[in-house]
């Protein structure tokens, strides 16, 4: 019988006993299975073919070293070696990446917390009570628009409504507000930001 | 001409690993001696 007729079992046999001949045609012979096998989990032909290499590397050294003992099931084994690798690398690539802080290179430069801290908060309620009291200095009618527009969010025409006065002048009570504002800011060199 | 709605089944293609993979291996099969040293086993590679 010509050897690349030979049952498995005997061609194992025959790359225990030296034949490296055997081995390529045991790859021959079940290479699509494996590799489709391996393909069909990680879906990355140069992965497949790294993962492919390493089982085989494992079933040479298995063979060589003489601790094969499933005789007459080689691809099965073959296959079981092919699934473990495949599990050994998804293990890897979910593990989270380690980062290490050295002088060039701090972990907080790529992590950043936007929330205000304790300080930034503060100071912002400092602003906000600085810029109500700004509020209280305005005349009473220009107050009573930036408050409806800014506070209660109401539209100029509900506000012009609710004043009895027309859109026109809801806008410009406003934009005189505003101005009024700016101004006393200026004056008194306030500063409303953190 | 009416519509056909069946499909044409997938047709696939086996799949092969690389050439170079494949030489890789035979490569390192023949390199690779693995020898029984007392209990432990040693592994000898020649190029």
């Amino acid at each position: 019988m010509a050897i690349t007729q030979l049952p498995d079992a005997l061609l194992v046999k025959s790359y225990i006993d030296g034949n490296e001949e055997a081995l390529a045609i045991l790859i021959n012979r079940h290479q699509s299975k494996i590799y489709g096998f391996i393909y069909s989990k990680v879906s990355d032909k140069d992965l497949a073919n790294d993962i492919f290499q390493d089982t085989f590397i494992k079933v040479i050294k298995t063979l060589k070293g003489n601790s094969y003992n499933e005789e007459g099931k080689f691809l099965p084994w073959v296959m079981r070696i092919a699934h473990n690798l495949i599990i050994d690398t998804f293990r890897k690539d979910r593990k989270m990446p380690f980062f290490r802080e050295t002088e060039e290179f701090s972990i907080f430069s790529v992590m950043t917390d936007n929330s205000p801290n304790i300080e930034n908060q503060i100071i912002l309620e400092q602003v906000e009570n600085d810029l109500l009291k700004l509020i209280d200095e305005l005349p009473a009618d220009q107050r009573e628009v930036l408050e409806m527009r800014i506070y209660q969010d109401m539209s100029f025409k509900e506000i012009a409504d609710l004043t009895g006065v027309s859109i026109n002048t809801a806008l410009g009570r406003m934009r005189y507000a505003l101005l009024n504002l700016r101004r006393i800011i200026e004056k008194n060199q306030i500063i409303l930001t953190n | 001409m009416a519509k056909l709605y069946t499909e044409e089944k997938n047709v696939t293609t086996d799949m092969y690993p690389k050439k170079e993979t494949i030489d890789f291996i035979l490569s390192y099969s023949k390199a690779l001696k693995i020898v029984q040293v007392g209990t432990e086993k040693m592994e000898l590679h020649s190029n």
